[in-house]
C-alpha cells in the first residue's frame, strides 16, 4: 500500500460570488522514497490539493474525497489533535516564500527547536544539539551562530535551508515541497534541489515537488502528475512524459520550453486557465487546445488507462495508431 | 541604540519649544483677567490693578514675558502659582502620583482586558462573540466620559451603594504618604481596611478612564491579529503541527503587538486628557482636577507649566514606546 493515497479529492472555496472549485476529482499516490512532481500553471490547484491533505486550508474551503490516507491514518476522519501529531512530524511541508514563511519575531533557532520540543519532547540540550546537527545537514555554515539569527538577517537561500531543516527535523515520511525554489535565484535553486534529493536518499522519505518549472521536473522527479484547472490531466514517469506526452496540454507545455524551441518564436499556449466564470462545459482545456472539436467542447473526457498516462482527453497524442498513421 | 535615543531626544527640542509657546499663548488667549479674578466680587481700583500688573509683569510686551518664562523653564523654574504662591513644579509633583496611579490602573485594565478580547474576537471572526465584542467596543469608544461616569456613579454608588462617590480614601483613615500612591501608602500604613478602601475608591474612576483605551486596544488587537493570521508564517506554524492556542498566543500575537503598542502609546495622551474629566467628576486630587481649577482661576503659571509637564510626559512615553518596538520587533532593533 502506498504511503499517501488520495482518491477523487475535490476542494471548493466559498467566495463572495459563489462556489469555486479549485481541485476537481484528483487521485494521487506517493510511495516511500519516491519523488512525485506535480506541475501546472498558477491556479491549477496543485498547492491547494496538498494543503487540503495537510488540513491547512482556510475555513472557506470545503474538502471532499472518497479516500485520503497517509501512513495508516485516515485524513478524512482524523481528529484535530491527532492530525497535529502527524502533521509537522511524519508529514512535513515547505513553502514558496522562505522569507515570509518564517516568523520575523523569533530566531530561526527558536523556530526549529519548537518543532523538536513539541513533537519529540527533547530536552533543552538535546534540542540544541539536534538543531545544530540539522543545520549542518542542510548545509548552513556556522550553525551555532546562525541559530540565534533572525530570518531577516539571512538570505532567501539560507532561509529556505532553515525551512527544510525545520521540515525534516522529525524525520518525516513524506515531505511536500511547494515551489521551494521559485523565489530563489538559479544557482541557489540547483543547490536546494540537490539538497532535497540527497535528503530523500538519506532519510528514505517520499517527496512531493510542486512546481511549474519543467526544468526542475526533468532534473529531480521520478513520476510526474500534470494538473490543469484543478484536474489531473496526465500522469507518467518522467522519461516517457518528456518523450511522448499524451495530453495536448502536456505536449504544449513541453513545446513551450525554451530548450526545446526550434523556431525563432517561442511557442506559447494561447488564452488563460479558465477562472470561476468561464469554466467550459466540456474538456477544460478545449478552448485553448488546437486539436479540440465539438465533442471536446460538449463533454468532459474521462481519464484514459495507465498505458495512456491517465490522460483526460478523447484524442490522446502519441498513441501507437497516431504514430502509424 | 544610544545614537538612536540621542537622535530621538534631539527631535524633542523643537517640540518642547512649540509646546512651551502654545501653552503660554493658550491661556492668554482665553478671555478673563487673573487680576480681576483674584480681586473677586469687590473689584479692584485702577491704581492697585496697575501695581499688580507690574508685579506680575503683564505691563511688558508679550514677547518679553514669553522670553522671561522660557528662560525660566530652561533653568527648571516654572514660576509660582498666583493663588497658592507655591512653585508650580512642587505642586505638580505632589499631585502627579494620584494621576499616575489612576492612569496606570486604567491602562492595566485596558491592556489586561483589551488584548485577550481582541485576540479572541479575531480568532472567532464573524461569530457571535466577535460581533458582540466589537459593537460593545464601539459603544465604549463613542461614549462621552462624563456621562458614563455619572451613569456608573448613579448605579453603583447611588442605587447599589457598592462604591464610594468620590475621593481617594475614606476620611477615617489618615497616614503619611511617602510615595503618593494611595495603594502603596495604605498598605504600608498597616491600618486595617485602608487598602480595601483605597481599592474601592479606585474602581469606578479606573473603569471610566480605562473604557476608551480598552475599546481602542481591543479593536486594534483584533485587526492586527486578523492581518497576522493570514501571513505565511502562521501557515508554517500550522504545518509544524502547533496547536491553535500556541499559534494565536505566541506566533501571531507577538507580531500583532507591534501596531498595538503604538496605539497603547498614543492612548497615554488620551488617558491624560480623560483624566482631567474623570478627576473632576470623582474629585480625584490629581493634576487633571488641579489644571481645571487653575484654568477657572486664570492661574497662568500653573496652566502653562502643567500643560508643559504633561506634554513632556507624553513625549517620554512615546520615546519609551519606540524603545519597546525594538524589544518586540527584531528588525528595528538591529538597524
Amino acid at each position: 500500500m502506498s504511503l499517501l493515497r488520495i482518491r477523487n479529492l475535490s476542494v471548493d472555496f466559498a467566495t463572495a460570488s459563489g462556489k469555486f472549485r479549485a481541485v476537481d476529482g484528483v487521485d494521487q499516490d506517493v510511495n516511500t522514497g519516491e519523488i512525485l512532481a506535480i506541475v501546472g500553471e498558477s491556479g491549477s490547484g496543485k498547492s491547494v490539493s496538498m494543503l487540503a491533505m495537510m488540513g491547512l486550508l482556510p475555513w472557506t474551503a470545503t474538502v471532499t474525497a472518497d479516500e485520503m490516507s497517509f501512513d495508516g491514518h485516515d485524513l478524512l476522519t482524523i481528529g484535530k489533535r491527532e492530525r497535529r501529531r502527524v502533521v509537522g512530524k511524519d508529514l512535513a511541508m515547505i513553502f514558496q516564500e522562505p522569507m515570509s514563511s518564517l516568523n520575523p519575531c523569533f530566531t530561526v533557532g527558536w523556530q526549529i527547536k519548537e518543532t523538536l520540543r513539541v513533537h519529540l519532547g527533547l530536552s533543552r540540550k538535546a534540542c540544541h544539539a539536534r538543531a545544530v546537527e540539522l543545520f549542518e545537514q542542510v548545509g548552513i555554515p556556522d550553525p551555532e551562530r546562525r541559530l540565534s539569527a533572525f530570518p531577516h538577517q539571512m538570505s532567501g537561500g539560507m532561509n529556505q535551508r532553515v525551512m527544510i531543516a525545520m521540515a525534516i527535523a522529525c524525520k518525516p515520511k513524506l515531505l511536500i515541497a511547494d515551489e521551494p525554489t521559485t523565489a530563489l535565484d538559479v544557482t541557489i535553486q540547483a543547490q536546494i534541489l540537490d539538497l532535497l534529493t540527497s535528503l530523500r536518499d538519506d532519510n528514505g522519505m517520499g517527496l512531493v515537488l510542486i512546481t511549474h518549472d519543467m526544468g526542475v521536473v526533468a532534473e529531480t522527479a521520478e513520476r510526474v502528475s500534470v494538473q490543469y484547472a484543478g484536474q489531473k490531466i496526465e500522469e507518467q514517469p518522467v522519461l516517457p512524459l518528456f518523450q511522448s506526452p499524451h495530453h495536448p496540454y502536456t505536449a504544449a507545455l513541453l513545446d513551450a520550453l525554451p530548450e526545446r524551441a526550434t523556431e525563432k518564436h517561442l511557442p506559447t499556449i494561447p488564452g488563460m486557465v479558465p477562472g470561476q466564470f468561464d469554466r467550459p462545459a466540456g474538456c477544460l482545456f478545449s478552448p485553448r487546445c488546437k486539436f479540440a472539436n465539438s465533442k471536446c467542447k460538449a463533454e468532459q473526457p474521462a481519464p484514459q488507462g495507465p498505458e495512456l498516462g491517465h490522460a483526460r482527453c478523447f484524442y490522446p497524442l502519441n498513441t501507437d495508431e497516431r504514430i502509424a498513421s | 541604540m544610544l545614537n538612536y535615543v540621542l537622535s530621538r531626544l534631539l527631535t524633542f527640542v523643537p517640540t518642547f519649544f512649540g509646546v512651551t509657546l502654545i501653552s503660554f499663548a493658550f491661556i492668554r488667549v482665553l478671555p478673563g483677567d487673573p487680576i480681576i479674578v483674584m480681586a473677586g466680587e469687590r473689584g479692584v481700583s485702577q491704581e492697585r490693578y496697575d501695581q499688580l500688573a507690574a508685579q506680575f509683569g503683564f505691563d511688558r510686551p508679550m514677547y518679553v514675558q514669553f522670553w522671561d518664562y522660557f528662560t525660566g523653564v530652561l533653568q527648571g523654574d516654572l514660576g509660582n502659582s498666583f493663588v497658592t504662591k507655591k512653585p508650580v513644579w512642587d505642586e505638580f509633583f505632589t499631585l502627579f502620583p494620584a494621576t499616575l496611579e489612576l492612569s496606570l490602573c486604567a491602562m492595566v485594565l485596558a491592556i489586561v482586558l483589551g488584548l485577550p478580547a481582541g485576540v479572541i474576537a479575531a480568532v472567532n471572526r464573524g461569530k457571535f462573540f466577535d460581533r458582540a465584542l466589537m459593537s460593545t467596543a464601539l459603544v465604549g469608544y463613542s461614549m462621552p466620559i462624563f456621562w458614563w461616569a455619572l451613569l456608573l456613579i448613579i448605579v453603583f454608588s447611588g442605587n447599589l451603594g457598592w462604591t464610594p462617590v468620590s475621593g481617594r480614601i475614606d476620611l477615617l483613615y489618615y497616614f503619611p504618604d511617602p510615595t503618593g500612591f494611595m495603594l502603596i501608602d495604605s498598605l504600608a500604613s498597616g491600618q486595617k481596611g485602608a487598602f480595601w478602601s483605597a481599592i474601592r475608591h479606585l474602581i469606578l474612576p479606573t473603569i471610566v478612564l480605562g473604557t476608551i483605551p480598552l475599546a481602542v486596544i481591543a479593536r486594534q488587537t483584533r485587526s492586527a491579529m486578523l492581518e497576522v493570521l493570514g501571513e505565511d508564517y502562521v501557515r508554517t506554524a500550522r504545518a509544524k503541527g502547533m496547536s491553535p492556542a500556541r499559534i494565536n498566543s505566541i506566533h501571531a500575537l507577538r507580531n500583532a503587538l507591534i501596531p498595538v503598542i503604538t496605539v497603547i502609546g498614543l492612548s497615554v495622551g488620551t488617558l491624560l486628557a480623560g483624566a482631567i474629566l474623570t478627576e473632576t467628576i470623582f474629585s480625584w486630587p490629581g493634576i487633571g482636577k488641579w489644571m481645571v481649577d487653575s484654568i477657572f482661576r486664570r492661574d497662568y503659571p500653573v496652566v502653562q507649566g502643567g500643560l508643559l509637564l504633561i506634554a513632556v510626559m507624553v513625549m517620554i512615553v512615546n520615546l519609551t514606546v519606540d524603545m519597546l518596538y525594538g524589544l518586540i520587533n527584531p528588525k528595528i532593533r538591529k538597524r
